[in-house]
């Protein structure tokens, strides 16, 4: 399957609440009159792009459809998500840059049932398949059985696992995991946390304790802190993205289960609101059905008339 | 809980309370804004749009308008309305005559699911019955491990198939196993599915039919919101569902979940679920988390928290302890643990009527208070405890350093133990005790 067949059939949900929702109001040039604005915010808030995103995305479609005289509202609307989600900087990736030297260590962290773990290790075996020595930690040491399903995963992918005893400090676990990785050679480090409500002040503390020892142990690590969100949660993300911001600081966001919802305009309102990227995408429930974010496909998906 | 919510229901309260003349159009006024605060807590349109029609056409009623204090009369229809709305059934196990009763746990990844198998197995123990678990969930890696370490922790059975068995087959055995070992109740967890997975769907109802479920059980993760709503209605007319469970309720969900499920499936809210520990449970009441929403505070639930916190025979023993009359730092220590199991500090507060929330906010580090006395009286010995006037300077100064505090906390804290032992003193001698009490604190 190729790219936009991904992205397309993952966010058909969202993409039939908005195109549902608007018709043929879609194939509309010229000015845009004030009963097509009003379905337009009504079929985005379906979509849970929020109000403050929607406004600005119809702003911008707008003036767009100003300046391009044949482009029609569909075009616009999926010119301008996409230049949106783009923002001006250069997409960020998940992984070690190539220059990188010794383990790139990546902290996985998200609120409970975000998908954290079974995306670690669908990531280890993408990380193994480019030939890239992947080791994978263990450090959610609080939920029942939380190693055991990760050392699943570290075997479907051929990867090695470090673990540790259950309620043991999820920071020595790090400990010792970023430091087999430096004196073994690993390239990359995926280190899996325990799910926590961003609300729960303790809990956001132990995930600090978790990066500090990071960087203790290897001078620059962790190298990526990657939050998974759960897109049925949809604008809810905003608010976790905020909190767990305040706390560690976020390299990128992955957000999980889009093909399940309506709600995937949220990515939209997450990347217009907040200062950190989307990353990743999970668009089915298979050991490839994700992809890296891509902003021209992802707005495609969310306004692309289906046939 | 419903933070932003309930802070805009409970300006639209005082709002309303405190107006002398209600007409109309300032009805009209409150209306928009409850519409408004609906919409924002992820309340579907049609519901909120109903919810408002329904409480403005009786509140424009002449008896209303009429009445002494309209205000308050326009609070108690939204107050009732909002009770009517959450639905006022609660949901009663239906304890099957045939021993075990069958509850099945359906609901999306990552909702909850094994989770709540373990607290609802615990919230039974608690009343006597003994329950069997079981996972037919095949699919997620070690969420068949994950639940036998529930059922340990939450001291139910635990019913393992042999590797590669079935779903249905899974049931079925358990079923079989759950009957034998003579249980009250058997818990059947499943693998987490969208709603929209037709085959995973059919799945389930076959599951369903096999156990013979006496309640079907959706466990939906409240911060999901109007996305809810959906998930509810789909696995309604696929499977058929029972009761509700919601959970992740202690994160910041804007409460559009709880407040439309009802309406919308038609089926009952049973639980809310709160923390990952297994008794993080609450069995959801209509009239109490009105009440909560509208600032009305919760009562019921500050009792049963209690209740929940001191044991019998604790309460018991200070109470013998207290005719003897030589209440100690022990005691006192003792007290405040119960206070402590009975949750955060705000929590208990935001229950109490009349408690304003940005009171709440101003508590700050105050809202430690309890901890930090805790941590003071545990760094003390036991001598100490007894005998609180061994408390020289030195000491004190020895149990500040220990206890990450200051000498001046130390010295509080002696002093709130010296008012609690007054009072102790006075509730032994009765009400003439409590009287001249008055006088003698602060």
């Amino acid at each position: 399957m190729n790219l936009w067949n991904k992205f397309k059939d993952g966010l058909k949900r969202t993409r039939d609440a908005i195109v549902g929702g608007l018709g043929a109001a879609l194939r509309l040039t010229g000015p845009v009159d004030a009963a097509t604005v009003e379905l337009l915010e009504e079929a985005l808030l379906k979509a849970d792009v929020g109000p403050d995103t929607a406004d600005r995305l119809i702003a911008r479609a707008k003036k767009r459809m100003g300046a391009e005289r044949d482009l029609d509202l569909r075009g616009a609307l999926e010119k301008s998500a996409a230049d949106m989600m783009r923002g001006d900087r250069e997409p960020t990736r998940f992984g070690p840059p190539a220059a990188h030297e010794g383990p790139w260590v990546a902290l996985i962290v998200g609120v409970n049932g975000a998908g954290k773990t079974t995306f670690a290790g669908k990531l280890a075996s993408r990380f193994a398949r480019e030939g890239k020595r992947t080791l994978l930690v263990a450090a959610d040491t609080f939920r029942a059985a939380a190693s055991e399903q990760l050392v699943v995963w570290a075997a479907r992918a051929g990867v090695e696992i470090l673990r540790a005893k259950d309620g043991s400090d999820p920071a020595a676990v790090v400990h010792d995991g970023v430091s087999a990785a430096r004196s073994r050679g690993f390239d990359v480090v995926l280190v899996d946390t325990a799910g926590r409500l961003h609300t729960k002040q303790n809990l956001m503390a132990e995930l600090e304790k978790v990066q500090r020892v990071c960087g203790r142990v290897l001078p620059g690590a962790p190298h990526h802190v990657l939050l998974v969100l759960d897109g049925t949660q949809g604008l809810n993300g905003l608010s976790q993205a905020r909190e767990f911001g305040k706390c560690v600081p976020l390299t990128s966001l992955a957000v999980t289960k889009l093909d399940g919802t309506s709600r995937g305009g949220a990515v939209l309102a997450v990347a217009d609101q907040l200062g950190v990227p989307v990353s990743l995408v999970g668009l089915g429930e298979g050991l490839d059905d994700w992809e890296p974010f891509d902003a021209e496909a992802f707005a495609k998906g969310l306004f692309e008339e289906s046939e | 809980m419903f933070e932003a919510l309930t802070e805009r229901f409970q300006g639209i309260v005082r709002q309303l309370a405190g107006q002398a003349r209600i007409t109309p159009d300032n009805i009209r006024d409150s209306m928009r804004d409850v519409r408004r605060a609906l919409l924002e807590a992820d309340v579907p349109v049609q519901v909120a749009k109903d919810f408002v029609a329904k409480v403005e056409e009786r509140a424009v009623g002449e008896e209303v308008l009429k009445s002494l204090k309209p205000g308050q009369q326009v609070v108690g229809i939204v107050h009732e309305e909002l009770i009517a709305l959450l639905g006022n059934s609660q949901v009663t196990l239906a304890g099957s005559p045939h021993v075990p009763t069958v509850v099945v746990l359906a609901g999306l990844q990552g909702s909850g699911k094994t989770t709540f198998a373990g607290k609802l197995a615990k919230w039974l123990a608690a009343r006597g019955k003994r329950t069997l678990l079981a996972s037919a969930d095949v699919y997620r890696p070690a969420a068949i491990d994950q639940l036998e370490r529930v059922a340990a922790q939450a001291g139910a059975g635990f019913y393992r198939a042999p590797e590669g068995t079935l779903p249905r087959e899974i049931g079925a055995q358990a079923l079989d196993d759950a009957k034998k070992r003579g249980f009250d109740f058997f818990i059947l967890d499943t693998a987490g599915r969208l709603h929209i997975d037709d085959e995973l769907m059919t799945e389930l109802g076959d599951l369903k039919r096999v156990v013979r479920a006496h309640q079907v059980v959706l466990v939906v993760d409240g911060m999901i919101g109007q996305e809810s709503v959906r998930v509810g209605q789909t696995f309604a007319e696929r499977v058929g569902v029972d009761a509700l469970v919601l959970t992740k309720m202690d994160g910041d969900a804007r409460g559009g979940a709880a407040i439309s499920l009802r309406q919308v499936t038609g089926k009952p809210i049973w639980f809310l679920g709160t923390g990952e520990k297994l008794d993080g449970l609450e069995v959801f009441s209509a009239e109490r988390l009105a009440g909560r929403i509208l600032g009305m505070g919760d009562v019921v639930g500050l009792v049963e928290r209690a209740q929940a916190a001191v044991t019998q025979d604790d309460a018991e023993k200070l109470a013998e302890r207290m005719r003897k009359s030589d209440f100690t730092l022990e005691d006192f220590l003792e007290q405040l643990k119960s206070v402590r199991k009975m949750g955060p500090i705000e929590d208990l507060l935001k229950m109490m009527p009349g408690v304003p929330k940005d009171a709440i906010e101003k508590l700050g580090p105050q809202k430690d208070v309890f901890k930090r006395h805790e941590a003071i009286m545990l760094s003390m010995t036991v001598k100490e405890r007894r005998n609180p006037r061994l408390l020289d300077g030195s000491r004190r100064k020895r149990i500040a350093a220990g206890s990450g505090t200051s000498v001046q906390e130390v010295n509080r804290l002696l002093k709130d133990f010296e008012q609690a032992k007054m009072m102790m003193k006075a509730l032994k001698k009765g009400p003439k005790g409590l009287a001249g009490l008055r006088g003698k604190l602060r």
